[in-house]
């Protein structure tokens, strides 16, 4: 099975791995059968790092980790002062898959980071910034989700948001309803892969047979992933909207999702979403039992 | 995070963006201090507070520039309860006006920049309908929002200044003066990290002078750790007191108007358990998102906080143990719900990474509470309990 972007084949070095959250991580992300290749510190370059026995090899840059060990993948556990240069460091070495788990970094930021990747690294694809990474279940974990809630199978997940991503996988495996691979895109908002980028690479894989897709107030990525939705793609899709109570003007929470000058309210986006034909859930607790009914009245 | 038009005005100054001769003051005698540096016959005294609609409140007033027409104005508005449309019906109180010269207005000009979250990249607005409810305009008549797109690593250029500037049907006096408001409003909103900068309305005065008459600028809370001039700025008297308590221990709460306290980790799951307590027909006292990464001291905070709400009649806590422990959380719990003499009803449901560690603190401790296994049981049993209580009262 080869579902999309993380699998047998990513070879995953950790952004940070020396650190506290990276080192965790990255122990977390080997017991679900992640295969980690090394790390890169600045100034620790030719030092290993044991993770369970593991001594894993250190470089001082993901160039001379890339060299070294054939990364094909990055996963960024570095503070936010520094993510935004450990994106384009990685994108520059010519990583194709980069996870950045980092919350809290400045949008001016990101708008360079998103610039630079498109003009100097095409084919560097950016999943996040704040998200918990992406799981391709029974093949490989590359981030801070809980591995224990997900079971192999067939239903693509991609949410701007965590916990909730969690919640949507747990109604699933309750019913015996597996996953091919389950994407957070993040919660920021300027990001790296987005709604539209996941349908597309669901709706082309064999081994997805439909979809959950998750979105949350502010902007308008839910609406442009509609319209794409319903010209591009065949398989069925449910869809949650968080924030249906949220108040505009504020943060709640995530900086992406915000009402501003009356856009991206949750009204807005499930109408959308039900014009282009998808199923929407006005209940979080329904994307399981739904998703299950449409797999039912598929076949 | 929000700053008062003064403070605006103080930093489009540092940016060589004309602003009208002003200065604060927090008493009436101070205003006429204030007053009497400025040359103009008329003066403006101006209320300051975060919210917009000022002027419909009562909170702006236009006086001549003599002492007794100034301390009266600034007698009225100092002090006052000023409520707009974005202030909620209690008002805000006002504590230091701004005494401006006056300016002799031909015409009112809109100018903005925020970033583009589809483009990834800034885009700079501008409309002739200066003065007027910006996002009515971008609604009705679209064609008068000019629009122009900034490249990130090209800054504002020349040709994009002169489109707005024509865009805007400035002569060329007026527009070499735009023109400087315009780059120094761009440097401005990369430099200080915003948002949002945006001058409503600019003006353009009888002798061709154009000026940021008003001002508004929110800021990236990213970006604050490299921003100490900025956070300088911080008014906490403007936020919600619980907010602003929340804050110090890094944990993302919104006072909301409900009776059903939440507690969750992460921000969408948060927004849905709102969702969901609507749905069974009640409503969130707030949103509270504790983190990933909470410490026992800021779990034991956050429930404190959300208990300070006077109106909250049942706490529900939907957690979802990713990089959260469920059982750090439920030994945060108990401790904060024994030091606070808990009596309100409470409903858990919690799933993931240490569960069942976090259940068996829950049974052991004496708290009393309810368990949903789902989210739909958990929702049903906190209405359930809102319920009880109404009959009881």
């Amino acid at each position: 099975m080869m579902a999309v972007l993380v699998g047998k084949h990513t070879r995953l070095i950790v952004q940070g791995l020396t650190g506290k959250e990276g080192s965790f991580h990255a122990e977390q992300c080997m017991k679900a059968g992640t295969n980690v290749v090394g790390g890169v510190t600045p100034n620790k370059g030719g030092t290993t790092h044991e993770i369970n026995g593991v001594q894993l090899p250190i470089f001082n840059t993901v160039d001379d980790a890339r060299k070294a060990t054939q990364a094909n993948t990055t996963v960024i556990f570095v503070p936010p002062p520094f993510a935004a240069d450990a994106i384009m460091e990685a994108g520059s070495a010519g990583i194709e898959l980069i996870i950045c788990i980092t919350e809290g970094i400045p949008v001016v930021d990101m708008m360079r980071v998103k610039q630079f990747l498109q003009d100097e690294c095409p084919d560097s694809r950016l999943i996040g910034p704040n998200c918990p990474g992406v799981i391709t279940p029974g093949e490989a974990k590359i981030g801070i989700m809980p591995v224990h809630i997900h079971l192999p199978g067939r239903v693509g997940v991609v949410s701007r948001s965590g916990t909730l991503t969690y919640e949507a996988v747990d109604q699933l495996t309750q019913r015996g309803i597996g996953q091919s691979t389950c994407i957070g895109i993040g919660g920021d908002p300027i990001n790296g892969t987005n709604f539209i980028d996941c349908l597309a690479l669901f709706q082309a894989d064999p081994d997805t047979d439909a979809i959950i897709m998750i979105g949350e107030i502010g902007g308008t990525a839910e609406e442009e992933a509609a319209a794409y939705a319903k010209a591009n793609v065949t398989k069925p899709i449910v869809c949650f909207i968080a924030g249906q109570t949220a108040p505009p003007g504020k943060r709640m929470g995530h900086a992406g999702a915000i009402i501003s000058g009356g856009k991206g309210t949750a009204e807005e986006k499930m109408k959308a979403l039900r014009e282009a034909g998808i199923a929407v859930v006005e209940s979080p607790a329904d994307m399981g039992a739904t998703l299950a009914n449409l797999l039912t009245a598929k076949v | 995070m929000k700053i008062h038009e003064y403070q605006a005005k103080s930093i489009f100054a540092q940016y060589g963006i004309a602003v009208p001769n002003g200065f604060v003051a927090t008493t009436p005698s101070g205003a006429v201090e204030a007053a009497a540096k400025l040359s103009t016959p008329k003066v403006v005294v101006k209320a300051q507070i975060h919210a917009g609609g000022r002027g419909k409140g009562g909170g702006v007033k236009v006086v001549d520039n003599n002492a007794q027409a100034v301390e009266t104005a600034a007698n009225a508005i100092l002090g006052m309860q000023l409520v707009t449309h974005q202030t909620g019906p209690e008002g805000q109180k006002v504590k230091t006006v701004l005494v401006e010269e006056g300016s002799n207005i031909v015409r009112e000009l809109y100018l903005a920049i925020v970033m583009d979250r589809d483009t990834s990249r800034p885009v700079l607005m501008a409309s002739t309908e200066g003065g007027m409810d910006i996002e009515k305009v971008a609604e009705e008549t679209p064609e008068k929002l000019l629009k122009t797109y900034i490249h990130p690593s090209l800054g504002l250029q020349a040709f994009q200044t002169r489109q707005v500037c024509y865009g805007l049907g400035l002569n060329p006096t007026q527009a070499k003066q735009a023109t400087q408001l315009m780059q120094g409003l761009y440097k401005m909103f990369i430099e200080k990290d915003c948002s949002l900068v945006e001058i409503n309305p600019m003006i353009v005065t009888a002798d061709d002078a154009v000026f940021a008459l008003d001002g508004k600028v929110n800021f990236d809370s990213n970006a604050l750790y490299r921003h100490p001039e900025l956070v300088a700025m911080r008014d906490t008297d403007e936020e919600d007191p619980l907010e602003v308590e929340a804050s110090k221990f890094n944990l993302n709460y919104i006072k909301l108007d409900g009776e059903v306290a939440c507690m969750v980790n992460g921000a969408g799951l948060a927004m849905a358990t709102m969702d969901i307590v609507k749905l069974y027909g009640s409503a969130p006292a707030n949103f509270l998102d504790v983190g990933g990464s909470a410490t026992d001291e800021a779990l034991e905070n956050a429930f404190r906080i959300i208990m300070s709400d006077v109106a909250v009649k049942v706490v529900f806590i939907n957690i979802f143990g990713g990089i959260l422990r469920c059982d750090k959380l439920a030994s945060g719990v108990v401790k904060a719900a024994k030091a606070l003499d808990m009596k309100l009803p409470i409903v858990i449901r919690m799933k993931g990474t240490n569960v069942d560690l976090g259940k068996q603190i829950l049974a052991d401790s004496g708290l009393r509470y309810e368990v949903g296994e789902t989210l739909e049981e958990a929702a049903a049993k906190v209405v359930a309990c809102l319920n009880k209580t109404a009959v009881a009262v």
